[in-house]
């Protein structure tokens, strides 16, 4: 079992994790923002490794992206900034990101480093899930690490059922059929749409994603689903705050959260 | 009878098992793509081979193809240049299409498909603006709401087409992100699917994208090599050419032009990619010459890119090739040997421009002029047959051409 299967044997609702760009504001960000969050009592972290052409990404998270790149962010030194955290953190870690950066780090020799770095799982969302099945299960399975695949209120039942089968740590359920940052408001259909994921009885914690911003979106994804992730609500804090702790702090007032 | 098998867009694909049922040439396509596009691509990639094959669509596709888009274009024996270069070369008029551009023939295609799938809005991204203005074009034709993105310093150097657009009543949005070129409008166009799942249809240029893309979009412009085989039989008594050339930023044209001879030991494939300013220069778009294996767009196929994986810029004088990956069809012809690709300058294809308007009174693209520089490359002997696709012409390139030759 990795950190991450851990956290949800032990805790089932109202879980809560943050997106960022590694790599942004600063190229050395990174420590400083997993310490602030674990600190904070945030659930687990989705560190996103920039890239070009972030396609199903909104201006927030595209301009963290090309700045990252632009600060001089590679896989190569996030790994070496994550190695450093090692045993040092407790807070369960995934790697998000396009699928091309991993390719040309080389698949096999990128999830030996993740799993080595302390990472708990992977969210490729542009590998194709017939792929995964036949070149990349039995490596994720090698390296203990968890894949987690992205669902929309346009996927299938039948798919959705797949994923379910597939996944072992939890199911990124994406709020709307949109790009990230782009939602202001859950409305009915939103509701209704985790409705219907809550019915299928499916085997994996369902976490919302995608325009999660203020306490009532947030109150709107626990009541429905087990957790939720900020994405690009947390890059604006990251963008204005003068340090990662307070960034954080920022953020949980916004979604009604007590501050210690 | 054989004549029609041997034609027929499924039995030249079946002969070549490209690509195949996942949309696979070899190592390259594919669909790489975040579940927020997998049910529209889906829909599409499980649609389109019953649709363009069914009777309705066939019938509606020719007629418009001859009476709107005014094919069969001529195959045209180009008696200058074949002295100059001795050997007889056919020019393949693409360019007298209605717009201007081969563009137009996978555009009627695919929007009778978006009529067919019950889309009510259809989006474009567009490089030259041929694409643009085609897919305006048609959009006005059968009354569905055009939106076209384009890049910003693209919407600069083809002012014609943005104007054409705008007249033709599309909607064109101006991509400020990234390149500011083609790369970067296909970006925005996908977010705007993304966003807009239920009732649109994206209108890919070139054959390039996830699968079903590059094979709808080369099956619709293998008009192109099919009139080709046809014409050269009248005129010539022969089935094959001995060249066919072909410029290649996504790839269209040149898929086009070569569908039916891919695979003929008789017919030389050659492709050429705009080199920029040289391609070790590193202002380039020669993506067959200079990528390396990885994913743009939703396919697997050569691109430029950094060893980190994150893709560069192109660079070209053509904004047609200002591209930095090429579709899979290109990618898998160049590892098999099936095509070549020659990498031809700025300056080369400026120069070949000027040429063929002298030499023939014909002005080509920017982007055609690249494929026409290839003659100056190659040694022909004096009965070779040599067809260049002429994908189309140049007065939305006047502007570039009067700013090189300082007065035209
Ligand atoms: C006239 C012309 N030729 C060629 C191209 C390049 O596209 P493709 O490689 O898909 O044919 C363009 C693109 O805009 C064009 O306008």
């Amino acid at each position: 079992m990795n950190a991450l299967q851990n956290l949800f044997q032990n805790k089932k609702q109202n879980l809560l994790s943050l997106f960022f760009t590694a790599g942004y504001p600063q190229l050395d960000s990174t420590a400083g923002i997993i310490a602030a969050s674990q600190k904070a009592g945030i659930d687990f972290l989705e560190v996103g490794m920039p890239y070009s052409d972030p396609l199903a990404d909104g201006p927030v998270i595209q301009q963290s992206s090309t700045l990252a790149i632009a600060n001089g962010m590679t896989i190569e030194i996030l790994f070496r900034q994550l190695e450093t955290l090692k045993g040092k953190t407790s807070i369960p870690l995934l790697l998000m990101g396009y699928l091309n950066p991993v390719l040309q780090y080389g698949t096999e020799r990128f999830m030996g480093k993740a799993a080595a770095c302390g990472a708990s799982g992977l969210i490729l969302p542009d590998l194709p899930i017939h792929e995964y099945r036949e070149e990349y299960q039995t490596l994720f399975e090698k390296y203990n690490l968890s894949p987690v695949f992205l669902i929309t209120p346009h996927t299938s039942d039948e798919r959705i059922k797949l994923i379910d089968e597939l996944s072992n740590a939890f199911i990124y359920v994406v709020s709307s059929a949109a790009t990230t940052g782009k939602q202001q408001d859950f409305g009915l259909t939103q509701q209704e749409y985790f409705q219907r994921l809550k019915s299928m009885n499916l085997k994996n914690p369902l976490i919302g994603g995608f325009g999660i911003h203020n306490r009532q979106t947030l109150q709107q994804a626990w009541q429905n689903l087990d957790g939720a992730i900020c994405g690009s609500a947390f890059l604006k804090k990251l963008a204005e705050a003068p340090d990662a702790r307070k960034a954080v702090e920022e953020l949980k007032k916004d979604l009604g959260l007590m501050v210690e | 009878m054989t004549v029609k098998t041997d034609t027929n867009p499924t039995e030249v694909i079946r002969k070549q098992n490209i690509p195949d049922e996942r949309g696979y040439y070899g190592n390259f396509g594919g669909a790489y793509i975040p579940e927020m596009l997998y049910p529209n691509v889906e829909e599409l990639r499980s649609n389109y081979l019953q649709v363009i094959e069914s009777a309705d669509f066939r019938k509606d596709f020719e007629l418009l193809l001859r009476d709107y888009v005014g094919r069969p274009t001529p195959l045209y024996y180009a008696g200058n240049l074949s002295e100059t270069y001795g050997a007889k070369i056919y020019l393949k008029r693409e360019d007298l299409c209605h717009t201007g551009a081969h563009k137009l023939n996978s555009v009627v295609g695919q929007a009778l498909i978006a009529k067919h799938l019950g889309k009510k809005n259809i989006i474009a991204e567009t490089g030259a603006g041929q694409h643009g203005v085609a897919s305006a074009t048609v959009c006005a034709l059968l009354k569905i709401p055009c939106t076209v993105f384009m890049g910003s310093k693209d919407i600069v150097r083809q002012q014609p087409n943005v104007l054409r657009m705008k007249m033709l009543g599309a909607k064109v949005v101006a991509v400020e992100s990234g390149s500011k070129t083609l790369k970067d409008a296909t970006n925005e166009a996908i977010r705007h699917w993304i966003n807009h799942p239920d009732d649109t249809y994206y209108l890919i240029g070139s054959t390039i994208g996830p699968h079903p893309y590059p094979d709808l979009v080369a099956r619709l412009q293998s008009v192109i090599s099919e009139e080709i085989k046809t014409q050269l039989m009248k005129q010539e008594g022969k089935n094959a050419p001995d060249y066919v050339l072909a410029c290649a930023g996504g790839g269209s044209n040149a898929a086009g032009a070569f569908f039916h001879f891919i695979g003929n030991e008789k017919t030389r494939l050659i492709g050429t990619e705009a080199a920029g300013e040289g391609v070790d220069s590193g202002l380039t778009a020669a993506t067959i010459y200079s990528g390396t294996p990885g994913i743009i767009h939703g396919c697997k196929t050569l691109l430029m890119q950094t060893p980190d994986g994150q893709v560069m810029e192109a660079h070209s004088v053509s904004a047609g090739l200002d591209y930095p990956g090429i579709g899979p069809l290109h990618a898998h012809l160049h590892a098999t040997g099936l095509a070549e690709y020659l990498p031809v300058t700025d300056t080369e294809a400026l120069e070949a421009a000027q040429m063929l308007s002298r030499a023939e009174g014909i002005i080509p693209a920017l982007e055609t002029a690249h494929a026409v520089a290839a003659l100056s490359k190659l040694k022909f002997k004096p009965d070779d047959i040599v067809v260049i696709c002429l994908s189309g012409r140049g007065e939305k390139d006047l502007q570039t051409y009067q700013q090189y030759f300082q007065k035209i």
